[in-house]
């Protein structure tokens, strides 16, 4: 017979990273999402899946502080342990939270880059922002970054508006990595890429998310980009969470009707 | 030999809500355990439960009663009620799954997709792929396949990269879903070796296997999933 025992953990490992508490945000008398609670830890990759109105993006934005929630709250441990309440947050601490150790890729590259400026300065703004001087340094870790999501140094000093769409997303990621986050929050991330593109990206997302033990909660309508890049999975249906599990479990052994429906309405190849 | 698994009173029952909500007993009553080198072979007809069992344990499918004890370093856990990141840390650390199919993960290298369960644990990458090597070059993979993708191999090539990938980290659990379906003799034979090799070091093993030859060479004891069947 086997003795069930408490696994002895690392005790920071066993605390989360950021928890949501019944997160709740009404717009009017419409509802965005009702009640959301879970807890993310570090290095785990969250999917939030559901169709669009599902309130999966609504739910992004409480998370990252870029709503206000009309009840509920999201508790985060900053880098020196402590837990807070992010809207006890001042202005300049939640800045600086996002500038540093959060990442937050947009689905439209042009809301998370400054397309006129240089692909370098881009991703060399967020060194600045936390205090980096030195442009050779400065100039030199982007030209790594770039290398890392597999944009030519070469094309460093042009602007994003001159980039194909899948590279001002990896442009995008670089620069959200760059200042080495803990937590990143991508909404729809491949979304609007030629599959080709898509694949690529998301080969690269995997590969950084593994190598940097990042946390993430990615939002997605698509389920194979769930598959491939989350530990769990968090299905939405007019603004409410309906299922949670791991990914593989919520995908091969679906509970909820809708969660059933959702998996049986994937294209096979 | 100390006991490594052990399942008790576990049931599973599919709720089809596209089909109106009928249900679909699997199986119940599941009671069986494997110990440290022992493989425990499922056998049974089609549909008679033997995969669900092996994803009920690995986690894949939720287990509807009973539970599912696995032992790992520091004490058992109980599958049937863990939380997904015990689980996860339990499939990196003690419990393998491989199945006859490879999910391709485009543009990673064969060799990398191999090596990747080691490194995962913290072996530094060029250690992992010489072992990945090793076991691929023993599953008659050739080497100038090694850096391309396996997307585009053969069904028999990709399922042997999927072998070497679930056979070379050092799990203590192992599951073994037709990991021999569909390959041919020698190369059946070096998966029965390397099942072998990782009973010898201590390695529990449960496995569903259709040949009779193969099922003979590795199992120490074959329970017949009927005796689980639902009286539905």
């Amino acid at each position: 017979m086997l003795d069930q025992a408490t696994p002895r953990t690392n005790p920071d490992a066993d605390r989360p990273l950021l928890v949501a508490e019944g997160l709740s945000k009404w717009y009017g008398g419409r509802l965005g999402c009702r009640d959301a609670s879970f807890a993310l830890y570090e290095g785990e990759v969250i999917a939030v899946v559901g169709e669009s109105g599902s309130g999966k993006s609504t739910l992004l934005q409480l998370l990252s502080t870029q709503l206000e929630p009309s009840c509920g709250r999201v508790l985060y441990r900053m880098r020196d342990g402590a837990t807070r309440d992010l809207a006890s947050l001042g202005e300049a601490e939640r800045r600086f939270l996002f500038r540093t150790d959060w990442g937050y890729v947009h689905q439209d590259p042009a809301l998370g880059l400054r397309m006129t400026v240089s692909a370098g300065a881009n991703v060399g703004e967020r060194l600045m922002s936390v205090g980096w001087r030195h442009y050779g340094r400065i100039r030199q870790a982007a030209g790594e970054w770039l290398g890392r999501v597999e944009i030519d140094e070469d094309r460093i000093d042009d602007a994003p508006s001159t980039y194909s769409g899948g590279m001002r997303q990896r442009l995008q990621i670089a620069r959200n990595l760059v200042t080495s986050p803990r937590l990143i929050f991508m909404d729809e991330p491949t979304g609007g890429l030629d599959v080709s593109v898509q694949a690529r990206l998301l080969d690269l997302l995997r590969g950084l998310v593994a190598e940097l033990s990042l946390a993430a909660v990615i939002v997605t309508h698509d389920l194979a980009v769930a598959r491939l890049l989350s530990h769990r999975i968090i299905v939405m249906k007019d603004g409410e969470i309906v299922e949670t599990g791991l990914a593989d479990q919520v995908l091969d052994d679906p509970r909820e009707a809708y969660t059933q429906l959702l998996v049986s309405s994937i294209l096979p190849p | 030999m100390s006991t490594v698994l052990e399942l008790a009173g576990v049931s599973k029952t599919f709720v089809m809500h596209m089909q109106g909500g009928v249900r679909l007993p699997v199986v119940a009553g599941v009671e069986f355990a494997v110990r440290q080198g022992e493989c425990v072979v499922l056998a049974g007809r089609s549909g008679a439960g033997k995969s669900s069992i092996l994803k009920m344990i690995f986690g894949t499918y939720r287990c509807d009663a009973g539970s599912i004890l696995v032992r790992q370093r520091d004490g058992a856990i109980d599958i049937a009620a863990a939380e997904p990141r015990q689980i996860l840390a339990l499939r990196r650390h003690t419990l393998g799954y491989v199945s006859q199919f490879l999910r391709a993960v485009p543009r990673v290298a064969a060799i990398d997709v191999v090596a990747e369960p080691l490194v995962i644990t913290g072996v530094p990458r060029p250690q992992a792929r010489q072992q990945a090597a090793d076991l691929l070059r023993r599953l008659n993979i050739p080497d100038r396949l090694w850096p391309l993708p396996p997307a585009t191999f053969s069904g028999g090539e990709q399922q042997r990269v999927n072998i070497a990938r679930g056979f070379l980290s050092d799990l203590p659990l192992l599951l073994l879903d037709e990991p021999t379906a569909s390959l041919d003799a020698g190369n059946g034979a070096v998966v029965v070796d390397l099942i072998s090799e990782k009973k010898r070091r201590g390695v529990a093993v449960v496995a569903i296997v259709h040949d009779d030859d193969i099922r003979s060479s590795i199992a120490d004891r074959v329970i017949d999933v009927a005796r689980f069947a639902t009286a539905a």
